[in-house]
């Protein structure tokens, strides 16, 4: 770290990533009580496993953002920004990826297979 | 850079723009990292695929047993509690490195290493127990999907614990140079990265699957 030459005061530039314990220990935290919800609200049958999903779900998306924030240390400026248009590059094809499938496979059971899908008798009314 | 030479060479304003880009590059230990960034991106979309593969096959029972009967939410618990401390403690690893201070460094690598191959150990307990059960990657849709995901985690701890200690024993050898220090940052990169994944793997597949 310390052959860094600062190039013609470009110094906002040139984005270290600083490790403090601080931020292990709030991320650490908040990961800890973000898990612990979810496996109390499965084991203890504490919601309608239909709302248990939906906040479970939520859940993991907030640690996803937890963890990214204090141990990934991601931000718009990590690597002037390239991480993060990588990151969102992928979300998409994720998104696509995941929606398009679930989506297509869905439709498949409920319209080409009557009577083998979950949903095929609400469907074929 | 061809191009952008082509283009500057009429004009100052021109030059201005080219001086910039030239001091872009000269950042090798950031490339390193936006390079391995990039690796973890690719692995997010295998990653992506199998959970789809998951969301599609995960309640195609075959007439077998279902993740209700299956899943034992405790020794999930457990696991999750291994990976996140490790997750942790190699947070605690970096800090040292950066304070320059080896021994600690390598001591909390060791720790880290210790709770991936605890988690390791769990995981494998767990596929012998179904597999011994006939609760085999071969049974249902379900369950190959189930394999193929949570296997191909595990896979990558494993090579996570290999890389983990052929750093321990470069650091011993070399020290913190600049070297083991990009090679530290990229191993911290993935091995959050695992962590990660995993808040999904026990999200969609455990808790999910357990639910009716």
């Amino acid at each position: 770290m310390s052959d860094h030459h600062d190039h013609g005061h470009h110094g906002h530039d040139v984005h270290v990533t600083h490790y403090s314990a601080k931020d292990y220990m709030i991320g650490f935290a908040l990961s800890a009580i973000l898990t612990i919800i979810p496996f109390w609200l499965v084991m203890g049958n504490v919601l309608a496993p239909e709302t248990t999903k939906w906040v479970i779900l939520a859940f993991a998306g907030v640690q996803l953002i937890v963890q990214m924030m204090y141990f990934l240390h991601l931000n718009s400026k990590a690597e002037g920004g390239w991480n993060m248009m990588a990151l969102i590059l992928t979300l998409v094809i994720l998104v696509i990826v995941m929606a398009g499938s679930i989506w297509v496979m869905h439709h498949m059971n409920t319209n080409m297979m009557p009577g083998m899908g979950p949903n095929s008798t609400h469907d074929m009314t | 850079m061809s191009e952008l030479n082509v283009s500057v060479t009429g004009g100052s304003v021109a030059d201005d723009v080219s001086g910039r880009y030239i001091v872009r590059e000269h950042h090798p230990e950031q490339g390193t990292l936006l390079g391995f960034w990039l690796y973890l991106m690719s692995d997010c979309l295998i990653f992506a695929s199998l959970f789809a593969t998951y969301a599609v096959q995960g309640r195609s029972y075959a007439g077998g047993p279902t993740g209700a009967e299956l899943f034992e939410l405790p020794l999930i618990a457990l696991n999750t509690a291994f990976l996140l401390v490790s997750s942790l403690t190699f947070g605690f690893a970096m800090i040292a490195a950066q304070a320059k201070n080896l021994g600690k460094t390598r001591m909390w690598l060791a720790v880290t290493g210790v709770l991936g191959l605890a988690f390791l150990c769990v995981e494998i307990y767990e596929f012998q127990h179904l597999i011994h059960m006939g609760a085999g990657p071969q049974r249902s849709g379900f369950l190959t999907a189930f394999f193929a995901l949570v296997g191909t985690h595990g896979l990558h701890v494993t090579f996570g614990i290999i890389w983990l200690v052929t750093l321990f024993f470069q650091l011993g050898k070399h020290g913190l140079n600049t070297d083991n220090f990009r090679r530290l940052s990229c191993l911290s990169l993935f091995w959050h990265f695992l962590d990660l994944i995993w808040i999904f793997v026990f999200t969609f597949v455990y808790l999910m699957g357990v639910l009716p």
